[in-house]
């Protein structure tokens, strides 16, 4: 009995502070406007989330420094989701409690499919710097979902169309079992065998950690493949260099934004030139993304860490919309983002009709001298 | 062709099995001694590799001679190695002896988890480039699609390891007095052999064989982090138990034997279950003969 009396109270407040956000909600002019920004600010993913809330921040007093969105300051309403999804939708039922039009996040692909079912049901937008997932956009089922980030699949895109161009006919995909890998390996081949311009010889997983990997590497050499597409990390993809190049196997070697680490050239050393390595497009020479790398270490005192340059895009994205729409409400918002290109540290952006950012990609490098050099 | 690659894979089964057998080695034998399962054992293996990166690294800046730098390194390999060995028996396993196994057991991993996190600390979570030391010569090249110079130089250490293992277990004294103390540790008390240095005499061997395996295959493929003692070690494991855990044929049978399996599962069947072949030939032998391939029955009280 004490139970139910309880929990009933702890409805009513509840029903009445919402009642309260709504109202609040709806008033006009000299009003903040509140924006949400949703990510990991804590544990051991916090080095993800919180380079977005700086980004956030930065835009945020610039722009309130330049006199607001017609007038009207932002505000920024920050909330932890751990990168947890049922911490999560926690996060986003919150922020939809607060108020917020829009949120910046979140940052981990599972917790923001698990908080878009939330924001769709109340109708706001979130535009993520960093989730990478295909299905968020693909799938269809969150027309509230845009990224500053190409997906998984883009990279697999890019990957074949450069073995097509380099005239590979027998390509060895292979992964590390992992989600990552072994996703981007999936793309890559169903991509292959969609256009049926080359042939996918040899599709396995090799064993993270594994003593030695000749087994795997005298199967590629009797596959016949003139090339090797590997999905997975750098110290794999290292490793299967290296044995490969000592046993004097002079097969291409392709690989993901994984292996597209300074790292890879380090371990491998010699055995690293000449590999092919797909990575986000090279933005640091653009003059808006010195400048916020310039505001990040000026303000913070330290260069700006994973995904800020993406999360600065999104929040200019965002504010960009807000201005143009002059509106704060949903349809209007979706549609100016789809409907603008808007300047920013990527490069000049837009939005497709499934949230993808149109403008935002990536690049072919090889490791030459040393270094990863960008193929034009 | 079809053979060839056959003989491929047989080689790299070959290779991995010789570096599993120089593990393995070290989980028999202190097995046969003390009855304990050292799971530490990876750790040491790991930590004999990490120190021939930085003695070679030293060395290398002084330009000396390869084959100096390999001999060097990888004798400084096994007497830091040996010398962790000797230190977790007296620290965490010498102080259980009476006590019920599963005590040295907890005691063991808890030991593994700690050296892993020790070396994490002191040296860097990323993976390292670890430099060649094996050399590459040139009389193989006719043969080199079927087995490389590495793989031939790991093949040979480790032979030349086990027969002299053999000879020393055989005919030292010290080896008797092994074999007499894993027979009957109280017996060979009576009759007068100081058990607490046949002990640490086991730790040092078993270690300094794990040494020579991480400096080789670590070399062979070129890098290292703190994480590589665990996953060869459980291997190890498997290859000592496979063999009959206690017998040090055994061992060296059971390394072949898993390393051939997972070389030729991964060729002629996927890669993709490298882990489950070791471990489903594990089970199946087990079934079947539950001392394992050259273990000898022991009647055990429950």
């Amino acid at each position: 009995m004490k139970r139910t009396s309880k929990l009933f109270a702890i409805a009513v407040t509840l029903f009445v502070a919402a009642a309260f956000t709504l109202s609040a909600n709806g008033q006009g002019d000299g009003e903040t406007i509140k924006i949400g920004v949703a990510g990991p600010h804590s544990g051991d993913l916090a080095s993800y989330g919180i380079p977005t809330v700086k980004a956030a921040e930065l835009v945020a007093e610039k722009v309130n420094a330049a006199g607001g969105i017609d007038g009207r300051m932002i505000e920024l309403v920050i909330e932890d989701d751990v990168c947890k999804p049922e911490v999560a939708a926690n996060t986003a039922a919150k922020l939809v409690g607060d108020g917020v039009v829009a949120v910046i996040g979140h940052i981990c692909s599972g917790a923001t499919k698990s908080a878009m079912g939330t924001y769709l049901d109340s109708e706001l937008l979130a535009i993520s710097p960093s989730a990478t997932n295909p299905p968020l956009t693909q799938s269809g089922d969150y027309p509230n979902f845009f990224r500053t980030i190409a997906p998984d699949d883009a990279q697999a895109a890019v990957e074949v169309a450069f073995a097509y161009k380099m005239g590979y006919k027998k390509i060895a995909v292979l992964h590390d079992k992992g989600d990552y890998g072994k996703g981007f390996a999936e793309f890559c081949k169903a991509i292959l065998e969609a256009d049926g311009k080359a042939e996918v010889v040899l599709y396995e997983g090799i064993t993270p950690g594994a003593v030695d990997y000749t087994a795997v590497i005298n199967k590629i050499a009797s596959s016949g493949a003139e090339a090797v597409i590997f999905g997975g990390y750098h110290p794999e993809a290292s490793k299967l260099i290296t044995q490969m190049k000592k046993k004097d196997m002079d097969i291409a070697f392709l690989s993901d934004d994984g292996v597209k680490d300074d790292t890879f050239i380090k371990v491998a050393g010699e055995y690293a030139e000449g590999v092919y390595a797909t990575g986000p497009i090279d933005t640091s020479s653009n003059p808006m993304a010195i400048e916020a790398v310039k505001a990040h270490q000026d303000k913070y005192g330290e260069d700006p860490g994973a995904f800020f340059i993406n999360a600065y895009a999104a929040m200019l994205a965002l504010v960009n919309a807000i201005d143009v729409a002059d509106s704060t409400e949903y349809a209007d918002l979706t549609n100016a983002l789809r409907s603008n290109y808007v300047d920013t540290p990527l490069g000049s952006i837009s939005f497709d009709e499934k949230g993808d950012a149109i403008g935002v990609g990536f690049a072919v490098y090889q490791v030459q001298n040393g270094q990863y050099v960008e193929l034009k | 062709m079809e053979l060839d690659f056959f003989f491929q894979l047989l080689m790299s089964g070959l290779t991995r099995g010789s570096i599993y057998a120089l593990i393995a080695l070290g989980y028999t034998m202190v097995y046969g001694i003390v009855k304990l399962i050292n799971f530490a054992h990876g750790e040491i293996y790991m930590i004999g590799a990490f120190t021939a990166l930085i003695v070679s690294g030293v060395l290398s800046m002084y330009g000396m001679n390869p084959v100096f730098i390999f001999l060097i390194a990888i004798t400084a390999a096994i007497i830091y190695s040996a010398a962790y060995g000797v230190t977790l028996e007296k620290i965490a396993y010498a102080p259980l002896r009476k006590a019920p196994r599963l005590s040295a057991l907890i005691s063991a991993i808890g030991m593994s988890m700690f050296l892993q996190n020790y070396v994490l600390l002191a040296q860097t979570s990323d993976f390292l480039p670890f430099p060649e030391l094996l050399p590459e010569f040139g009389f193989l090249d006719s043969v080199k699609s079927i087995i490389s110079t590495n793989q031939f130089l790991i093949l040979v250490t480790t032979a030349v390891v086990m027969v002299l293992l053999t000879l020393f277990i055989k005919f030292s004294r010290t080896g008797k007095a092994m074999r007499a103390t894993s027979q009957d540790r109280d017996m060979a008390q009576l009759v007068g052999i100081n058990i607490n240095k046949v002990i640490s005499i086991t730790f040092v061997i078993g270690s300094s064989l794990a040494a020579i395996g991480g400096v080789l295959i670590s070399s062979h493929i070129g890098q290292i982090n703190f994480y590589i003692g665990f996953i060869a070690g459980i291997k190890a494991f498997v290859a000592a138990v496979l063999g009959g855990i206690g017998s040090i044929p055994g061992a060296v049978l059971g390394s072949f034997v898993l390393g051939i399996t997972e070389s030729f599962g991964t060729g002629y069947i996927s890669s993709d279950y490298e882990d489950a072949f070791a471990f489903v030939i594990l089970i199946v032998i087990l079934i079947f003969k539950p001392s394992g391939l050259l273990g000898r029955k022991v009647s055990e009280k429950v």
